[in-house]
């Protein structure tokens, strides 16, 4: 199928609007051409994953379209950098690493992107409409976009969420056509135990389980509570589309596209049902862990926010933690969203008890923990999955509480009884 | 065997097959083609100059930047064929090219038919996507 380009399209590859919305349009075109769209589509909105740097090849990509007069048509927002440009100082980067790290961060928001610096945008202000075409980046933001908010957007890839926001638009492909937002596989979750259901660490392990599971395919989880936790359904995505490629699921009676089972797989049968056994999270919740506990039990880290966390995620850390002081280092990631919202009294709590704050980007996308090697805690499956290959470090999976208490302790304090 | 060619182009090299998927971001050091998940069997190879055959790729949105990086220091494979399309990976050339870097070929081959290769291998890929032992 040939790409149909719009008039406007056309004028804008002309050269219309200047070279740089002509090369971002090009790279649109080019990557619909390669999807087999058959047009492109307006955006309203984006979310920026380019901004975190790997390597300088991004920041020249992103100064080439500073530079050829770039400026975003559509609202967008930035997610992490390699810097905590809060905290100066907490990476450990080399002064030339940190440097085109930095002419990166200044050249995405000299392309008016909102200084927004965080992986979950959509609770930094961020929320399309139910429906709404746009274009993210960040597999956790985009999963909760599409999932959760119900507005559409495909895994967008570095590169394209600028290209897309610079030019407002997108290809006409994947979840932006409402047949392919339609579930296939039915996930029945009714025969699990309710008191583990009713965890907060129980959705990392269901989503770890499910992207390994359905890869790219769009499930529908029924026999899960209503009205569930909005940071719940965070953790569940983020999990899944670290292990697999899932860019939306639907959680039957609680997310907006799934109000009851015939809607969301369009009347027709699924192609496939998986009725969720224990043994199936069990070995899920095993493959979040890859460290062996020394003999005495101790462990170097903690690790937490993943996505970053929300304010609701740093008071049940402070109940959790409930005036005591941290043995080991402990890092939460969140964003300047929360700092804002959080008041000299939860900053000094968090400080009087040893918490060490990270800003504008997280531990695995940047160097800030302190030894190549050690163990890590975590309670985010995301932190989980990608911790060993990206730090070199080993990670152990469990709840806040596992994390609390284990960083009191400064060794493994982990509740096994809520998986039995 | 015919793969389809998704950014068409020549190479050739020594196929490295993975059985699992990879994500480029967090699955390869940007700095030295490596692999770094330490739960693949293929953990420290290198990436440079193969012929990169994956069954999925996964994860993150960040791999198009990794595969740019890898282009712009000369590390990226001399091909990817992966068993199903992933426009993420393809973004990560598109933008090589109009910066003016080095490109390589994209092609999608079932996982199934990669089965076929083994690793070592010497494979040339032609414009039309077929891939040659020789």
């Amino acid at each position: 199928m040939a790409l149909e380009l719009s008039p406007e399209d056309e004028a804008v590859l002309a050269g219309r609007d200047g070279p740089a919305t002509a090369m971002a349009l090009r790279i649109v075109a080019d990557t619909a051409r390669m999807l087999g769209a058959d047009r492109l589509i307006d955006v309203a909105s984006s979310h920026i994953d380019g901004c975190l740097y790997h390597g300088d090849s991004g920041t020249l990509f992103a100064e080439r379209l500073l530079a050829d007069g770039g400026r975003v048509k559509v609202p967008t927002t930035l997610n992490v950098g390699a810097l905590d440009l809060v905290h100066p100082g907490r990476e450990r980067l080399s002064p030339e690493q940190a440097g085109m790290a930095r002419r990166l961060m200044a050249a995405y928001a000299g392309l008016g992107c909102r200084e927004s610096w965080t992986c979950a945008p959509y609770q930094a202000g961020h929320r399309p409409a139910l429906g709404q075409d746009v274009a993210w980046g960040e597999s956790n933001a985009v999963v909760f976009c599409n999932s959760v908010l119900g507005a559409r957007t495909n895994r967008y890839g570095d590169f394209l969420d600028i290209c897309a926001a610079i030019t407002g638009r997108a290809p006409r492909a994947g979840l932006h056509l409402p047949e392919n937002r339609r579930a296939t596989i039915l996930i029945d979750a009714s025969g699990l135990k309710p008191a583990l259901v009713a965890q907060d660490a129980f959705y990392p392990v269901l989503g770890a389980w499910l992207g390994a599971t359905v890869g790219d395919r769009v499930a529908a989880i029924d026999g899960l509570p209503p009205r569930l936790a909005e940071d719940r359904l965070k953790a569940l995505g983020a999990a899944a589309a670290s292990t697999g490629s899932v860019g939306l699921f639907h959680v039957v009676g609680v997310t907006p596209e799934a109000p009851d089972r015939a809607t969301v797989f369009c009347g027709e049968p699924p192609e496939q049902v998986i009725r969720l056994e224990p043994a199936m999270l069990e070995a899920a919740r095993r493959r979040l862990s890859t460290g062996t506990l020394p003999p005495d039990g101790k462990i170097d880290a903690v690790a937490i926010g993943s996505p970053h966390l929300s304010e609701a995620e740093i008071d049940a850390l402070l109940a959790g933690l409930d005036g005591r002081r941290v043995a080991i280092p402990f890092y939460a990631c969140t964003g300047r969203h929360v700092l804002d919202r959080l008041g000299d009294g939860r900053r000094a709590a968090l400080d009087a008890a040893g918490v060490t704050l990270i800003a504008d980007t997280c531990i695995v996308v940047t160097p800030i923990l302190t030894a190549a090697a050690g163990l890590l805690i975590t309670n985010s499956g995301k932190f989980a999955h990608y911790t060993p290959s990206t730090t070199g470090w080993d990670v152990l999976y469990g709840s806040l509480a596992d994390c609390v208490e284990s960083a009191v302790a400064g060794r493994l304090m982990r509740d096994e009884a809520i998986w039995r | 065997m015919k793969a389809e060619p998704i950014l068409p182009g020549r190479a050739e090299g020594t196929v490295l097959r993975l059985d699992g998927p990879l994500s480029f971001w967090g699955g390869v050091d940007p700095y030295s083609g490596a692999l770094t998940d330490p739960r693949s069997p293929h953990h420290g190879a290198r990436i440079g100059g193969r012929v990169l055959m994956v069954p999925e790729t996964r994860g993150s949105s960040s791999s198009s930047a990794v595969m740019l990086e890898l282009l712009a220091a000369g590390l990226a494979p001399a091909a990817i064929v992966m068993g199903r399309l992933d426009a993420i990976l393809g973004l990560g050339i598109l933008v090589a090219r109009e910066m003016g870097w080095h490109t390589i070929p994209l092609m999608v081959l079932p996982a199934a038919d990669q089965a076929g290769f083994s690793d070592g291998e010497r494979v040339a890929i032609a414009e039309d996507g077929t891939i040659e032992r020789l």
